[in-house]
């Protein structure tokens, strides 16, 4: 049996909210749901809480089954969603909490005390599950769902909870985005302006713990903390910025949530959680490639090009030494594609087998040899406090150092009698 | 002939339990090194992630052949594991959000080729994932005659899981054994195993590949959740109890297997999942460590700090009545009281000290006994002696060394010998003779 | 017990009574500090009172406990024992009065921030809670980057900065905190000439202006140029007071020669008594 075919009419109208009332709705919801756990995942991200979140999502599952014991035990209907997101709350934050006595009481590490919470508990919860199938015929098998989320069994009311936690979550982020920035960055200056950071933590945890019980039904409890993790993790590539990192973050879960949520409206066998974590999934393989600011592929691009650029340099610095006369300089051997470039930028050219430089080509010898004569007298002056970050090969001098520097090391070089070409050799 | 209800216990628990004590004590025995790692959280991304390999090799093969669902999830632990470190280096992302990016997405991409495969209404199922089939791995013939247990014959129907796990724990065990040396340095200081000649990325990734084999065959038996568990908690019961590396591997075994046990028999007792409460069962087990352990359990520390301080109190009592006796004056109860700082405590140690016969009381005047005077003398000489050595020594002028000496003479004595001069402290109060 | 053991019995309190008071008008007073980490003592029973209006050194070996005085003043760390006022009154009653600069390391410098958005977090106490940060806050941020020379670099990504530029966004931070008293820990530790330069600068307009700065230094031989007071520290105070007098190498000696190998066990033992282990 495969999938009933969808025709292209009712894909549209699904993608464009018009497929019906109750499936706009789910579709909105969980658009919002995944807007919200962007934002509040790139803090979690940032305070590098981010598998604290999957121990809480995983420690939800006993209080759901609880919950659902308890008020059946009561009398009431056990899959009341507001009583079961509450059991499920309370769990999660009581698994928050053995984490952190953990670390306090014994010598365990912080992965021991995740590990620890999210197995015992998550095993806890598979026996009250078990308990509650054979207490309750037939009615218990909607607790399953939680463990995988099903969109198709949410009603418009769940959407609009769902939503609605979304849109306040995110919203006390935004409000509370400088006091989570400075506890994120530097805890212990936020301290010492006497800002509360346990109670900025706290909000934080509460805010996954929000949205961790809001997509239990939509999502289900193991792969939600996937739409705390990836967004923020793929958005990091796109920038440096904070302000971005949550905008990106949130556009990517927002997108994942709608994704997930449409396709499985359309194909109702597609589960959406799995579907969303995907979308997510895929956006942050596509990020971590191609993203301009630190996508891998940018970044080869430019060490390659470094590479090209420190190698090109030295032909034309070593041709330029030979032509000023410095004695027991070598003949450049370059490989053939690097002497093809330069011949091809017309800075040298080929003469009987022998490589001249061009007018152009000289000058820009000129200069890479004057950089690396005041680059090896400024390491020599000094080198014990030679800053970090400068990449002596390809950072020019009047970039990084000040004038008043430049014009010290010009004055060291002439006393070892080296003769420092002037600056107008020009800066290509 | 076998007794019925024996009978019945090999034909529905022996295979079950078995192969939960298998798959608990070969993921028990490589988490000692996990934990030990602060890599705990990989097996458990592996646990997760081996998923999409198991429903892959299924829809690839379109059969159960559990030889091609070994290799698929085999193969896609060990991507995980080179996933993590990918993601680490090129993307420069956080080590734990690498791990849940892998886990959670490949954890997805298995849920949803599930799907797919469920939809052509194949025996693979959701849950099963998480909490195994334990229950189901019957001995379908068990022997019924006492000499059937020897023949070959008996045992052709044993479910392939339970073979599959006996010889994983017999893997696990003989690497442990045969690399524990390696292991063990690499696992502590990797510089000094490669300066050594110990390779310890490849040390990682063997251990890493034993850690996907453990979860890959323990995984279809007793389910993702049990696997995390066992891989971390027997280990960090064991690390509670002990604090060496081969008595913990020892006592992390003990644990796995107690735990499999227990949990088993109390989940087929009260007909609950027993994968379930295995893994409960070892948080239990994990808990009472925590709490009871004789040399880092909560209690013992709380006791011995309680000693402690009664210890302290009772010096400073005898100590202030040998001031006190020293100023030729006497002390009743308030007196002593006000200058130990009142408080019930001080109360506490003058009866103890009564009891014990160091102290003596004559309408309501406090004296020190004979063997109480002498061990209060050396109570004030420790403490003499060390405001000497802070005087001298660490250069402190005299008015401020009393409460750091107070602090430390209860703990550490001071040899006499690294000061110039023995008979008196720095506010020339006499230091009474050993 | 008593401290001078008199033939009177004293409370436990007249010890403290015997000893000076905090000082109202120094900009901090530690009396009888103890401080642990995890519970073994680092700094035994710390006294001192720092001058107002001077740049003071705190000067010691490694693990003598600097920094760790630093952040048991600012309640970073909590006292095992000891009090601290800033001009006679309680911390969390003068903290909009001190600025505070951590070691560059404590940060991870890949964090998405610019420049300015850092330097800003000092104004966030004056901003106050959930209220966003205004341009005559950022205006007030480009003016204090401008005066450690940084101005030029406001937009930049802090991954982006050399180490000496980091630390003077660090120090512009804390000047936007318009502090009287500032905690500034390794500010010159592995920074280049210019910045050392501009630094320095920056703490004698600091100092001209009345303020006072408390820095953890570890270069000795800069020490008599650039402060007026000295604390030499290991373990324990060894001397404290201006350069000219304190900064001997009799001193010297005494801070940095020979470890007190009794001081540091009893700290492993007061240690493992009181983990209980």
């Amino acid at each position: 049996m495969s999938d009933p075919i969808v025709d292209a009419n009712s894909i549209i109208e699904t993608l464009t909210l018009q497929g019906g009332f109750n499936t706009n709705a789910v579709i909105l919801g969980t658009s919002l749901l995944g807007v919200a756990a962007g934002v509040i995942g790139a803090f979690a991200l940032l305070r590098k809480r981010s598998l604290t979140a999957d121990a809480l999502s995983h420690a939800t599952l006993p209080g759901i089954a609880a919950a659902f014991l308890i008020s059946s035990a009561l009398g009431f209907s056990g899959r009341s969603m507001p009583v079961l997101m509450l059991g499920a709350a309370i769990s999660g934050i009581l698994g928050v909490a053995c984490i952190h006595l953990i670390l306090q009481h014994t010598r365990l590490k912080e992965d021991a005390a995740i590990g620890i919470v999210l197995s015992v508990f998550f095993g806890v919860g598979i026996v009250l599950l078990s308990v509650v199938q054979s207490s309750t015929s037939g009615s218990a098998a909607g607790l399953n769902h939680y463990i995988y989320g099903q969109t198709a069994a949410m009603i418009r009311s769940d959407a609009y909870l769902m939503g609605g936690i979304g849109i306040i979550a995110s919203l006390i982020a935004l409000i509370m985005l400088k006091e989570f920035m400075v506890v994120c960055f530097n805890e212990s200056f936020a301290r010492s302006m006497g800002m509360p950071v346990w109670l900025i933590d706290s909000i934080m945890l509460a805010l996954v713990v929000l949205i961790t019980v809001a997509g239990l039904q939509a999502v289900g409890l193991i792969l939600i903390v996937a739409m705390l993790i990836i967004p923020p993790a793929a958005a990091r590539f796109w920038t440096d910025r904070l302000w971005k990192l949550v905008l990106f973050s949130a556009l990517i879960g927002g997108l994942s949530g709608y994704s997930g949520a449409t396709i499985s409206a359309l194909f109702p066998r597609k589960p959406a959680g799995s579907v969303i974590v995907l979308v997510a999934g895929s956006i942050f393989i596509l990020s971590m490639l191609f993203a301009p600011t630190r996508g891998v592929l940018a970044d080869t691009i430019r060490r390659i090009r470094l590479r090209v650029r420190i190698a090109r340099d030295h032909v034309l610095e070593s041709l330029y030494e030979i032509e000023i006369g410095h004695v027991g300089i070598e003949h450049p051997k370059a490989a053939s594609w690097l002497i093809q470039l330069l011949c091809f930028k017309g800075w040298i050219e080929r003469n009987n087998g022998k490589l001249n430089l061009t007018e152009t080509g000289r000058t820009q010898g000129q200069r890479i040899h004057r950089n690396h004569l005041l680059w090896e007298q400024y390491l020599v002056s000094y080198a014990d406090i030679a800053p970090t970050h400068v990449d002596w090969s390809v950072d020019q001098v009047e970039h990084v150092l000040s004038d008043e520097l430049i014009h010290a090391l010009v004055l060291a070089l002439k006393k070892r009698g080296l003769t420092i070409p002037p600056l107008d050799g020009g800066t290509s | 002939m076998i007794p019925q209800s024996i009978q019945t216990f090999l034909s529905l628990d022996l295979f079950p339990l078995l192969a939960a004590l298998f798959a608990a004590i070969s993921c028990g025995l490589l988490g000692n090194f996990l934990v030990l790692r602060k890599q705990s959280l990989m097996g458990d991304a592996i646990s997760h992630a081996v998923l999409p390999g198991l429903v892959a090799a299924f829809l690839i093969t379109q059969s159960r052949s559990p030889g091609m669902m070994f290799i698929g999830a085999a193969i896609s632990a060990l991507i995980t594991v080179v996933l993590v470190e990918v993601i680490k280096r090129l993307g420069k992302v956080e080590p734990g959000a690498a791990m849940g990016v892998v886990f959670s997405v490949l954890f997805a991409l298995g849920v949803f080729l599930l799907e797919n495969a469920a939809a052509r209404s194949v025996d693979l199922d959701a849950d099963c994932v998480l909490h195994g089939n334990l229950q189901t791995l019957f001995w379908i013939s068990p022997p019924d005659q006492w000499s059937n247990l020897f023949s070959a014959e008996s045992y052709s129907d044993v479910p392939r899981q339970v073979w599959t796990l006996a010889g994983t724990t017999l893997g696990v065990t003989l690497f442990v054994s045969l690399f524990f040396k390696e292991l063990k340095i690499a696992s502590f200081d990797a510089g000094i195993a490669t300066v050594q000649g110990i390779n310890a990325g490849f040390m990682h990734m063997l251990l890493m590949t034993f850690v996907a084999i453990a979860a890959v065959a323990s995984f279809e038996a007793v389910g993702s959740i049990l696997v995390i568990a066992m891989f971390i908690c027997p280990a960090a019961t064991a690390r509670m109890l002990t604090d060496r590396l081969k008595s913990q591997i020892f006592v992390s075994i003990i644990v796995a297997a107690l735990t499999a046990i227990v949990g088993y028999a109390i989940a087929s007792w009260v007909e609950v999942n027993a994968a379930g409460m295995i893994a409960s069962a070892s948080g239990v087990f994990l808990v009472i460590a925590i709490v009871s352990s004789p040399r880092h359990g909560v209690i013992a520390k709380t006791l011995n700090q309680r000693q402690l301080g009664n210890k302290v109190a009772l010096e400073d009592v005898l100590g202030a009545l040998y001031r006190i006796s020293e100023s030729d004056s006497q002390a009743n109860l308030e007196q002593l009281i006000a200058s130990t700082g009142a408080d019930s405590r001080s109360r506490k140690a003058l009866s103890k000290a009564q009891s014990l016969g160091l102290v003596n009381v004559h309408n309501g005047i406090l004296s020190l006994s004979k063997v109480g005077e002498s061990r209060a003398a050396s109570i004030i000489r420790r403490h003499r002696l060390w405001e000497g050595y802070l005087v001298e020594q660490a250069g402190l002028s005299p008015d401020h060394v009393h409460e750091t000496a107070e602090q430390l003479e209860h703990f550490v004595d001071v040899p006499d010998q690294s000061l110039s001069k023995t008979h008196t402290d720095p506010h020339g109060k006499p230091i009474p003779p050993r | 017990m008593t401290h001078t053991e008199n033939s009177q019995v004293q409370s436990p309190r007249s010890i403290l009574d015997a000893r000076p008071e905090h000082s109202a008008d120094s900009p901090v007073s530690v009396h009888a500090m103890t401080v642990a980490y995890n519970r073994k003592p680092v700094l035994w029973d710390v006294d001192y009172d720092a001058p107002s209006n001077a740049l003071v050194a705190i000067v010691g070996p490694n693990g003598a406990g600097k920094s760790t005085l630093i952040k048991a003043c600012l309640g970073l760390i909590p006292r095992a024992s000891g009090t601290v006022e800033f001009w006679g009154k309680p911390y969390k009653q003068s903290r909009s009065l001190i600025g505070y600069v951590p070691q560059r390391e404590s940060v991870d410098w890949d964090f998405p921030v610019s420049a300015l958005d850092v330097v800003c977090m000092g104004r966030y106490r004056k901003i106050g809670w959930c209220r966003p940060v205004t341009k005559s806050h950022k205006r007030a941020a480009l003016e204090a980057l401008a005066r450690v020379g940084m101005e030029d670099f406001a937009t930049r990504q802090i991954s982006q900065l050399s180490g000496g530029q980091q630390q003077r966004v660090f120090l512009a931070r804390a000047l936007t905190q318009e502090a009287d008293l500032y905690f500034m820990d390794e500010p010159f530790a592995g920074v280049d000439a210019s910045t050392e330069r501009a630094i320095i600068e920056v703490l004698r307009e600091l100092r001209a202006n009345g303020k006072t700065v408390i820095v953890v230094h570890h270069d000795l031989q800069s020490v008599p140029e650039y402060f007026d007071h000295v604390l030499l520290l290991n373990m324990r105070v060894v001397a404290a007071g201006p350069v000219s007098e304190v900064f001997t190498a009799e001193n010297l000696q005494k801070t940095y020669g020979g470890r007190l190998t009794l001081l540091a066990e009893a700290a492993e033992a007061v240690a493992r008594a009181a983990k209980g282990t």
